[in-house]
Formats: structure tokens, sequence, C-alpha cells
């Protein structure tokens, strides 16, 4: 089964059964790299549970996530690597990982998928800065000498640091929030907290953006820029992005491609104009039983 | 009856701190600080009747009798309910109106006053040996330095090392005198079977100590909160226990004596032709010894003073204060909070080692009885009432703790005013607990609750403590 060359993530046959319940089901999906694909589906569908799998924060009860670096013929590997029981492999210009072997913060540093979550997880009584710079704890650790140099301010951290400063300036910048650097990230507005939850991630370089409801609790204004922000960290960096959305109008603008999941099942992939008119994704969405009574109710409704 | 109208809304409305001072007529306030003072006293008269109103006394014939003491409960009951008018009629609004003050920025005066508090308070500590002895000669400064002086210094380092525990990494740890144990073991074990010297023997019971850090860590990872302060409490006592019964080679109870005093340098502080005293041409006192250990109690303190600061503002300490804000957050930027919590268990428990080490070599004696939960609790108390994370609070804490108990043992004066046969030491709990409540009524987040961030990139700007969370392990 080959995986086409474009492809940054596959999932083949993700299940998680949490007891007697099956979150997701056998869910198989490709994100191809450098596109920006909506998971979406009505609440429950088990899209956050697929997200806590991607990330590593759940353990997959089946399943196999690979992702991959560099060249796409690193692919071929993947029997391979499956096989061999190792969690990552480099061959053939590229790096092939193994997500669901992985532990959570190795995925981050190792496979650099970054993720933000539904409720905001900031570092409240921290500030904007700190937040950013805590989100470059690998290299700046590397930089201290895993702290025994930089205690004694024998290394090159210094150095290191006013580069993670700036790169957290040029991110602040961009999210709009450099005259703020200096405030805590709990006094932040909503918006503003939404914004640096991104800019954090992508402070940890990834090749993969997992946003969890990014535009939740946003106004119109607000989710317009969110679009922009999405649309520039693709074009300017490359960053695949996978996200979860509610906000019809953030998905159908800004994604190439969208994946929809009823009861952990998947019910339509595909562009987001196919999925739009897809009779199945409405009867979900709708909360009815079949595709005839689609028509009943978009009748009634005018 | 719009006075008893408005009285109805304004004594039973939350007491918030930010709270704005409404103005209240003074009638309708002094009702209710009657009301408050007359529940005050129906409570401390319902609580003290069983203790305080009856005695049972054994009388001439050997029997136990019943005894009434109504003047006292009286006085008691009357002393909580005029305490409490008193409270709700001025210090009440006092607080409340400082709460509203400390809203606002503060001022430049207490700015400058904090820059220069540091570096004054430090030149203090440094001069304190020479200003002792000039105030009350060589027979008086020994007691002064040895018991005020290196005592709460060993406290103030041992405050900072579990504050790095459990004010920046948010582990609440209730075994921590096991690390100070452990340090004090090694040094006096050690220093009696190889004879090895004090300067090699410190940093080997730190990191033995911060070994011990590493075992406790490892299974207590998954703990949070109260299950975590249940298991460290329980690890505190294992260790002490171990010792008690290890009788073979920690002598148990009797505890290890005649432990090796550190030398200068390599010369020993006697009174012989070889010692401290002749070499320098001096004439021997014991007090050329505790300056010295003065010192080094001093070197240690700042040591990890200098290294928590240090920390913070390297990864590792950034790390810790993430781990306290949010640990799901750092594993999804990639932190190993494993390592990350193994770390700041086993740098405070180092610290506690030092401590311990130079604790053995201070007294030359030591047993299990210097290590019972009571010190974790202490240690812990300055470091929850100086204001977790705070270093200037803790060392604060520290002095008011540990020089407050010091002192009671001062207070002979009051002997003439209650009798002969008042002890004020017997009174040196309650006097701690008093003062806890009063702490944590006027600042519950500690002394100084508010965080000084690591890095700014315009300006510093200290961050409230309502935002600071506490860790929950």
């Amino acid at each position: 089964m080959a995986v086409a060359a474009n492809t940054l993530l596959h999932v083949e046959h993700l299940t998680m059964r949490f007891g007697g319940l099956v979150a997701v089901d056998d869910l198989s999906f490709d994100v191809n790299e450098g596109e920006i694909t909506a998971l979406i589906g009505p609440n429950g569908a088990g899209k956050t549970t697929v997200f806590n799998c991607i990330t590593g924060f759940y353990h997959p009860s089946e399943g196999r996530l690979g992702l991959r670096h560099g060249d796409a013929a690193v692919w071929e590997t993947l029997e391979a690597l499956t096989a061999s029981g190792a969690r990552y492999r480099s061959q053939h210009g590229g790096t092939l990982f193994l997500l669901e072997r992985m532990p959570d913060y190795l995925i981050t540093h190792r496979a650099r998928v970054a993720r933000t979550f539904q409720n905001i997880r900031l570092f409240p009584g921290m500030t904007v800065l700190e937040n950013l710079l805590v989100a470059q704890h690998n290299p700046l650790m590397r930089a201290s000498g895993y702290t025994l140099l930089g205690i004694f301010g024998l290394s090159s951290y210094g150095a290191a640091e006013r580069a993670a400063i700036e790169k957290a300036r040029a991110w602040l910048d961009r999210v709009g929030l450099l005259d703020r650097a200096d405030d805590p990230a709990g006094d932040l507005p909503y918006g503003a907290q939404r914004r640096l939850e991104i800019a954090r991630a992508m402070c940890t370089d990834p090749v993969l953006l997992c946003l969890d409801e990014p535009a939740a609790g946003l106004n119109p204004r607000e989710s317009a820029e969110l679009n922009e922000l999405l649309l520039s960290i693709r074009a300017d960096l490359g960053t695949s992005v996978l996200l979860i959305e509610h906000d019809m109008s953030v998905v159908m603008e800004i994604s190439d491609h969208v994946i929809v999941l009823d009861y952990g099942v998947k019910i339509a992939d595909g562009p987001p104009q196919a999925v739009r008119n897809d009779a199945k994704v409405i009867a979900a969405y709708l909360g009815v039983a079949d595709e005839e009574e689609v028509a009943e109710v978009e009748a009634e409704v005018g | 009856m719009s006075a008893v109208g408005r009285e109805s809304e304004h004594p039973h409305a939350p007491r918030g701190p930010a709270r704005p001072v409404l103005p209240a007529p003074a009638r309708s306030r002094l009702a209710s600080a009657v009301r408050d003072s007359a529940v005050t006293a129906a409570l401390a008269f319902g609580l003290f009747l069983p203790l305080i109103g009856f005695e049972t006394v054994t009388n001439i014939r050997n029997e136990v009798t019943l005894q009434t003491r109504w003047p006292l409960l009286f006085a008691i009951t009357a002393a909580m309910g005029f305490g409490r008018m008193f409270y709700t009629l001025t210090l009440e609004p006092a607080i409340r109106r400082r709460a509203l003050r400390a809203a606002g920025a503060p001022s430049a005066w207490r700015a400058r006053a904090g820059r220069l508090f540091v570096p004054s308070a430090i030149a203090f500590i440094i001069l304190y040996p020479a200003v002792v002895l000039l105030l009350t000669g060589a027979s008086g400064a020994l007691k002064w330095i040895d018991n005020f002086g290196i005592q709460i210094l060993i406290y103030v380092m041992l405050g900072w090392g579990l504050n790095i525990v459990v004010g920046l990494a948010g582990l609440l740890d209730l075994g921590y005198v096991a690390f100070y144990a452990v340090g004090a073991y090694s040094y006096a074990l050690l220093a009696k079977t190889f004879g090895l010297a004090f300067w090699i023997l410190l940093p080997l019971a730190g990191i033995l100590a911060s070994f011990w850090g590493i075992l406790l860590g490892f299974p207590v990872l998954r703990l949070r909160g109260d299950y975590l302060a249940i298991v460290t409490l329980a690890f505190g006592e294992i260790i002490r226990i171990v010792i008690v019964n290890w009788v073979d080679l920690t002598n148990g109870y009797a505890g290890i004596g005649g432990i090796p005093r550190p030398t200068f340098f390599g010369i020993p502080f006697s009174a012989d032709d070889d010692g401290f005293a002749a070499v320098f041409g001096l004439e021997f006192s014991p007090l050329h010894r505790t300056i010295f250990l003065y010192y080094i109690i001093l070197a240690l303190a700042l040591l990890t003073a200098y290294v928590t600061v240090r920390l913070r503002r390297l990864p590792v300490g950034r790390a810790w204060e993430a781990l306290r804000e949010d640990e799901i957050a750092c594993r999804s930027l990639g932190i190993n909070t494993t390592n990350t919590k193994l770390t700041a268990f086993a740098m405070g428990a180092m610290f506690a080692g030092f401590a311990g080490s130079f604790f053995a070599a201070r007294q030359g004696f030591i047993s299990p009885e210097s290590f019972t939960f009571i010190e974790s609790a202490t240690i812990l108390s300055i470091v929850v009432l100086g204001g977790m994370g705070s270093q200037i609070g803790v060392a604060i804490a520290a002095v008011v703790m540990i020089g407050g108990t010091e002192i009671m043992r001062e207070l002979d004066f009051l002997k003439d005013v209650f009798g002969q046969t008042f002890d004020p030491t017997q009174y040196r709990m309650l006097l701690f607990g008093f003062a806890m409540v009063v702490i944590m009524v006027v600042r519950p987040r500690g002394l100084i609750s508010t965080r000084e961030p690591s890095v700014f990139l315009h300006e510093r700007k200290t961050i409230s403590a309502e935002l600071v969370k506490e860790g929950r392990g």
C-alpha cells in the first residue's frame, strides 16, 4: 500500500476505546504537507480524541500514525520501521516517526508536532515573553549545557537566549502582542490568549501544527484575523496545519481539505466544497437519521 | 427604616479583598460589630466551657474532684468578645482600605526601598558578628552568633532549598527533613569512619542527599497534590525510622557523638600550640570557631540563593515554574516533565544535604530527634509564610519564625509580670500558631506573594499573586 508523496501524516485504522466506549473507530486519513486540514464533526464525534492520539496524550488502542520529515521516499520504509519496533528511523534523506510509540513530550521535541488546547492552557503567572521562552525549552536546554554549564555562565547560553528572545519577539509582532510582552499571560483578553497559544506552539518549530478549536469564543473580526494568521503561517513557513473547528467561516475559507467525523467514524473526506454539499455530513450536523430526512428538514427551515 | 435596610445588606455581603468600602452609617457598623462579638463570645463560651470551665484536681486524700473556674472562663469569653469587636470596628476596615490601596501602582519610594533592601540586608548579615561583638562583648556574643545567627541561617538555607521544590516547581514536599538527615548522617558517618575533611564531605553529602531526592522522586512522579504530600511525609518518616532502628550503623536513639569539627583549612580550632589561636597569635576563644561556622553557613546560604537566582533564568528554572503553572501545557511543548520534576527534587535535596552536613559539623552530635516531622513542618511554614517562590520573603519568614522562637528564651522579664513559674518558651507554639493565623488573614499568599519575571523585553513588571498558580504536584 503506497503512501502518496506529499503526505505528511498518515493515519491508519486508528481506534481508541475507553472501556466499552469506542470513541474513534477504525479511522484512516492523510494530512498533506503544506496544507490546512480541518477535522470537523458534531460534538462528541471524537475529534479531540484523535488529536490526543496524534500528540501522544493518549495511546491509541489500535492503529498506526506515521509522520514524515524530509524526503518522501522515506515512506517506503514504513513497513520495515513498523516491524522493527523502533520509534523512528532516518533513511533516504528523511525521517519517519511512528507517533503511537512515542510519549507526548517526544512527539513535540523530536517529531515536531505542536498543539493548542480547546480550553486555553497558557502559563498564566508567567509573562507573555516567558511563555514563548518555555516553548523553546529544548534548544535552550542544549545551549545551557543541560544547566551544568549555564549555571556557571560558562557556555554560549547568553547568545542562545538572545536568539530565543528575538524569535519570541518576531512571533509577538506577528500576532500583535509585542507591546504586551512583559504582562502576565493570564491578564490578556481571551482572543489575545488564543493568539499567544498559537505563537507559543509555533515557537517549538513544528512541521505540523494541531489547533483544537482555535476560533472558539472569538468574534467575527478576531476569526478573520485568525484566518489570516493561519494562512500566513502556511505561506511563509510551509507549516502544515490540522485543526478542529466548529466555526464554518474558518473551516470553509482556509482549509484545503476537510475530514468529517461522526460517532468516531469518518463520514466524508475531501475539499471543502464537496464536503459542504455531502448529504451524510448535512445529516450528521442536523442530527437526523438518514439522507431523505435532510431534504425535509431543509424544506422546513427554508 | 433606611438604616436597617442598609445594615442588612452590609454585614452579610461577601467580604472580597477588593470590595470597596461603603460609607456605612456608624450605627449600623456598631450594630454588626456587637452582633459579631456576641456570636464570637458564645462560640468561645461553648468551646472553653469543657476546656477551661472545669478542672480535675486531686485532693489531699488522693481523690479526683471536679472544680469550676468560672471567673477565668468569663474573663476569656469577654476577651474574645471584645477582641472580635475591636477587629470588626478598627482592623477590618483598615485591611480593606489597604487592599484597595494595594490595587494601585506601588509608589516610587517603595520601589527604591525594595531595590536597596537586599544589598543592605546582605551587608548587615556580613557585619553581624562584628556588630554583636561590639555590643555584647566576647562573653555574650557566642549566644547571639550561634543561637541567632547560625541557627537562623540554617533555616534560611533550608527554606531556600525547599523553595525550589515547593515554590518554583509547585511540588508539595512534607518530608524535606529526610534530606537534611541524609546530609547530616553522611557527614557524621564518613567523617568518623574515614576521617575525611569537612570540605570534601560537604559536596559528597549534597550528592548523596540529591541521590535520595531522585530515589524519592521516582515513585511520586505520578502523584499530585495531597497524595504527593502524604507520600513525601511518609518518606521523611521512613528515613527517620531507619536511622532509629539501624543501630549498628547509626547508633539509634543514642545518636552519634564526637563528630569531627570543621578546621580552618587544616588548622583546628583548639587551644593547642598548632591550633587556630596560636597560629594567628590570638588568645584562645571558642568564639573563633563560632564566627568561622557563621561565615560558612552564610556562604552556603548565599550560594543557595545565587544558584536559585541563576536557575530561574535558565531553561530548567523556567520549566519548573511552567510545571507549577500547567503540567499538560509543558508536555505539549516538548518538556520532559519526569526529568524536570526529578531535577527539582534533586536540587532541593542537595541544599538540604549541604545544610545537614553543616549542622552535624556544628553540633558535633546528631540524633534522630533533630529530624522529626516538626522540622519539615517548620521549614514548609517558613516557605509558605514567606511567600512561595520569593527568596526575600522566605528569608524574612525564617528570621521571624526561628529568631522569634529563640527570642522567647530571652524574655525573662515576663517572669516578673506573670510570676516565677512562668516559662515563656512553653507558649512558643501558641504564639507561632497565632502569628500564622494573623499572616494568613492579612496576607493569604505569604509575605511577598508577587512574582518577578525571569526575563523582560521592555520593562520588568511584577506579576500579582492572583495570576500565579500554587501548583498541585
